[in-house]
Order: structure tokens, then sequence, then C-alpha cells
């Protein structure tokens, strides 16, 4: 791949919390229109990652490329624009709980966007259409199920027609017919929309469902242990512990 | 029969198991047990449950504990007819894969205790003047038309510190006042003056207590429902999800509740001000005999508009550090239920301190100034 596909690039990446490192000089590219899966144990840092990458937090040494630009010692106005370009979904849908599901649709088209009011309520219906959840507009996020929640996340996360969207734990807390349809979301909007995709998980199914590339990070240790498209890691794995891990341990003895 | 038999034949320990062993708490046989288990002497154990009936945890606990000896002390355990479900939950206790990450006591001398404690004043003096130069920037990007600040959060925190606190600082206020003129009058009637009962009440509620009421009741219900709100929405990563939008969360999330709780504060002062009076023309009109007209003329008399004018000013200065508090320790808040609620009672106790040293500094400059 070259540099030229490349969406993200993360070089000598190392994060911890104070003397607490969790990864040591990680290196890895996510594409252009990938859906990028960065899996791992509990407790391996990927969360972290996630946090590194959408510039939550800093990293303890090296360094974040968006677009080529480095993110991670950006100006606050170069950082605040790429961060505009970016669609987060978090575990939670992380709603803004005193705003209707349209009122959190509007919020980034309302600072970010010179759309009258009648436009931004159009667009955030359409975007409640796009996931599954077409007259919820005035619906309060605890007034629906998690599932909702996240698909209406999503919808927040797509507003402003994200370059690049980032799941944490999609899965999480989703029966298997929500996680399901979650999947195939996914995959519409990669595939429709041509956004790069980014999801921090560890089931499995969805992980082979849904990814084309990705790294395995191992907490012990604390480095990058495989990369590249989960279903052909499945076949060659490159280590007993990426074999263990996405076959359920039913690898252990092999 | 006994449920539990343990003997020693040719250096094993052999314990045989009979009956039901269901909520087996007898610690002492326990313990005996454990000890004759870890003797030196003991080169192998030895578990029958040929008579084992109906079992729970507490068996596998015993058991438990046995085989970690025999494993720690590398000597052999033979388990006879045990059931295969106590088999399998023993295997199960056993295969752990992963160890838990060493604990290192991290014991400190007095010295490192104190480096600590100076290290902990200065980081959190550093977030707090941070947050209050953010706070400084987000009201100046307010005031030049360029904060995200929304409107209608504006109207909401208004809403909830304004007219929906005038209930409870109604009552507490006209309670003060109540007890204000109650305290004097005691001390007044001996003299033949419970008319001053009036001015004693209109200076003290005017100049400080009628502030200082609506402070402690505002830190105790705002400021502690600021910092749980915005605590919550740390823990529910709506923070984050602010922050990830390009949103800075101090212009949308603490300015809006800043700006109301300083423009209502005065006003709930104020407005406790006249409540504490009543409280006070209550008891000098229904117990000490004056009459409402000059109760009430004695009461303007004594109104003085430095007095006024210091207990609003009080009202402003605790509107701030209330919401100031509130907001901060919402915003530094962990990522866990525990964390909101100590937030919650940091602001709190933040707040009532900060008043009072706010009241001490106005206090001094008053006098030096004269007021």
């Amino acid at each position: 791949m070259t540099e030229s596909q490349a969406k993200i690039v993360a070089k000598d990446l190392t994060i911890g919390y104070g003397d607490f490192i969790l990864l040591k000089d990680a290196n890895f590219q996510i594409n252009k229109h990938d859906i990028f899966i960065i899996m791992g144990g509990s407790g391996c840092g990927k969360s972290s990652m996630l946090r590194v990458l959408t510039g939550l937090v800093k990293p303890l040494s090296g360094k974040v490329f968006a677009d080529g630009v480095d993110f991670t010692s950006a100006s606050a106005k170069t950082k605040n624009k790429i961060m505009q370009g970016n669609g987060i979904l978090y575990q939670s849908g992380a709603l803004f709980s005193s705003m209707t599901l349209a009122e959190n649709i509007a919020l980034p088209m309302q600072l970010y966007t010179e759309y009258s009011t009648s436009q931004i309520k159009e667009l955030a219906s359409l975007k409640l259409a796009l996931v599954g959840l077409a007259g919820f507009e005035d619906y309060y996020p605890s007034e629906i199920s998690g599932g909702m929640k996240k698909r209406a996340g999503l919808a927040r996360a797509l507003a402003l027609d994200p370059e690049i969207v980032y799941f944490d734990e999609p899965s999480a807390g989703l029966d298997p017919v929500s996680s399901k349809l979650l999947d195939d979301l996914i995959i519409d909007i990669n595939q429709t929309l041509g956004t790069t995709i980014v999801i921090v998980t560890h089931e499995l199914s969805s992980i082979f469902a849904v990814g084309n590339n990705s790294i395995f990070l191992d907490g012990e240790t604390k480095s990058i242990l495989a990369k590249g498209n989960p279903n052909e890691l499945l076949k060659n794995p490159p280590n007993k512990k990426v074999l263990q891990f996405l076959t359920r341990g039913e690898g252990k003895n092999a | 029969m006994k449920k539990i038999t343990f003997n020693i034949e040719n250096n094993s320990l052999i314990l045989s198991i009979n009956g039901d062993i269901l909520l087996y708490d007898d610690d002492e046989k326990k313990q005996k047990l454990y000890d004759a288990a870890k003797n030196d002497k003991i080169t192998k154990i030895v578990i029958d449950a040929t008579q084992l009936q109906q079992w729970d945890s507490s068996l596998v606990a015993i058991i438990f504990e046995l085989a970690k000896i025999t494993l720690k002390r590398k000597i052999k355990l033979d388990k006879i007819n045990f059931p295969n479900g106590l088999d399998r939950l023993l295997n199960l206790a056993l295969s752990v894969d992963r160890k838990p990450a060493q604990i290192i006591e991290n014991k400190k001398s007095f010295l490192e205790c104190i480096g600590d404690w100076g290290i902990n004043v200065y980081t959190g003096f550093n977030k707090g003047t941070d947050f209050l130069k953010q706070s400084w920037q987000a009201l100046k990007r307010l005031l030049s038309g360029k904060s995200v600040m929304r409107g209608i959060d504006l109207s909401f925190a208004l809403e909830d510190c304004g007219y929906k606190a005038i209930p409870i600082v109604t009552l507490i206020s006209f309670m003060v006042g109540l007890i204000l003129a109650f305290v004097g009058a005691v001390q007044l009637k001996t003299f033949g003056a419970q008319i001053y009962v009036a001015s004693l009440v209109t200076i003290g509620m005017t100049r400080i207590m009628g502030a200082i009421m609506t402070g402690i009741i505002m830190a105790g219900r705002t400021g502690a429902s600021y910092a749980a709100t915005i605590g919550t929405m740390q823990v529910n990563e709506e923070v984050d999800a602010l922050k990830t939008m390009g949103i800075n969360p101090v212009d949308f999330l603490v300015l809006p509740r800043m700006v109301a709780l300083t423009v209502t504060m005065p006003i709930l002062t104020m407005w406790a001000d006249f409540m504490g009076m009543l409280g006070g023309g209550f008891v000098g009109v229904t117990m000490l005999g004056i009459p409402m007209q000059k109760y009430w003329d004695m009461s303007i008399s004594a109104i003085s508009l430095d007095n006024f004018l210091v207990g609003i000013f009080h009202g402003l200065v605790f509107g701030i550090v209330t919401a100031i508090c509130g907001c901060y320790y919402g915003v530094h808040c962990g990522r866990n239920a525990d964390s909101v609620g100590l937030a919650t009672t940091k602001a709190v106790v933040a707040a009532i301190v900060w008043m009072i040293v706010m009241t001490g500094i106005i206090t001094v400059v008053c006098e030096v100034i004269g007021i």
C-alpha cells in the first residue's frame, strides 16, 4: 500500500497512562475505504488506541498522521478541523440525554455548516432514516433501546458526512440480531458512502463479517502481533496467540 | 457419622467426606485440616468422596484450598470417587491461564508522602487555574459572539437555578429570619427593646445572612446537580463526544450554567433578604406583640444601601463560586459511578469552603474601605 492511499498512519506510537505503558512503538496504516479492525484481548489497549487516534488522549510518544497531517502535534485549530472530519460511535452511543434524537444529530450541523434550520431538520431525518430510525426524530435517548441508541449515535457520527468513522465496541450489549444489523449497516456505509471505518472490537463474528484489514494488539508483549485481513489471519495465523483469539481458544493446543 | 474426618497414615493425609456437605461452616475443623496438610511430613493428600451425597460450593472451597496446598508444596493429590461435577469444578478453579499482576507494595516514607501531597496540591492548583482560564476565555468568546453556547441550554439552566429554586430559598430564608428574631428577642426583651428585633433581622439578612443561606442552598442544590450532571456525561462518554465533534465542553456545558447562576444568585439573595425580614416580622408581630406597621417601619429604616449592596455582591460572588466548583468537579470527574458521587461531594464542600473564604476576604475589604 502506498502512503497516498493512507488515511491514518501511526508511527512509533507508544500509548499508556503515566508510567504504565499499554503499547510500545506501534506502526500501522489505515487505508482509505478500509474497514479496519483493532482487535485483541481485554485490557490490551484497544480503546486507548481509539482515544489516541481520535485525538482525545496524547500518545506517550510517536505520531498519528491524518491525511498526511501530524495530528498529535497539530495546533488546536488544525486538530479541530481534522476532528470535524471524524465521526465516532461510542460504546454507549453517548447521545446527549437532554436533546431529542433529531437535536443530537442537528448539533454538529448547526455548529459547522451554513444550512438553514429547515435543511438541518431534513438532513437529521435523513440520517435517522439511513440507520433505520425514521420517525424517531422527537424521541429522547432515554425512550429508546440500547441498539437504537447505537444507531442514533451512528446517525450523529454521520451528520457531517465524515471521511472516517470510528466505532468503539459496536456490538457490545446488543443481541445477535441487532449486532448483525449494525454490521450490515457498517458495510453499507463503507460501500455506499466510501467512508473509512475503524472498529475496536473483540466480537469475532463482527470481525470476520465486516473487517478487511486489522491489527491484533497484545497486552503481554505490548505490541502488534499481527496485521492484515482477519479472514486471512484465521487461515494463516502468524502465531499461537492470534490463532487462539480468532478461534475462541479452540486452537489452544495447535 | 461425621461429615468430614481426616487422619494421617504413612505420611499421607486421608480425608473422608460423608453424607451431605451443604453450607459447611466448621471453621475450627477446616483450619485443623489445612494445618495438617501443611505439615512437612505429609507427602500425599487423599480425598475419598465415596460416601459423599449432596454437596455445594462450601465443599469445593475446602478441596480447592487443599489442592492449592498440594500445588504449593508439590505433593500428590489423590481423588477417590469424586462426583463428575465436583471434579470439573475443581479443575476449572485450578486451570487459571492468567496470573494477576504482582501488586507492588508501595510503602512510602514520611518525606515521600509530603512530596506526594505537594505534587497533588501543585497539580490541583494548576488544574484549577487552567479551568478558570478556560472559563474566562469561554466568557470572552460569548461576549464576542464566537461561543458555541446554545441559548436553549442557558434558558434551561436559568429555569433550573431560577424560579425552581425559589420554594426552598423561601422556606429556609423565612426560617432563618424567624430564628434570628427569636434569638435576638430573648436578649432585647430583657431591656424592653424588642422593637429592635426588626433592625437586627433586617441588617443581618441584608448584609450577609440572606446571601450566605442562599449560597449554601444553591451549593447543595445546584452546585451538586452541576457536578452530577456533567460527571454523568463524562461517564457516558458524552463529554468525549463533544470533544471529538470539536466542541469545547467549557463553552457548551460550563458557560450556560455559570452565566445562569451568576445572574440568578443576586436575585435569589434579594428574595432571601425579603423572606428573612418576613420571618422576623412573623415573630415580632405574633410573639413579641409589635404592631405590624411599626415593625415594617423599623425594618425599612434599618435598611442601608451599603448593607444591601454588600449582600447582593456576596450573592454574585457565591454564584460564581458555586458554578465554578460544580462544573470543575463535574468536568474532572472519573469514569465510574463512585466518581460521580465523589465529584458531587467535593463540589458542595469546595463551594461552601470557598464561600466562607470569600466572605472573609469581602468582609476585610469592606472594613478597610469603610463600608
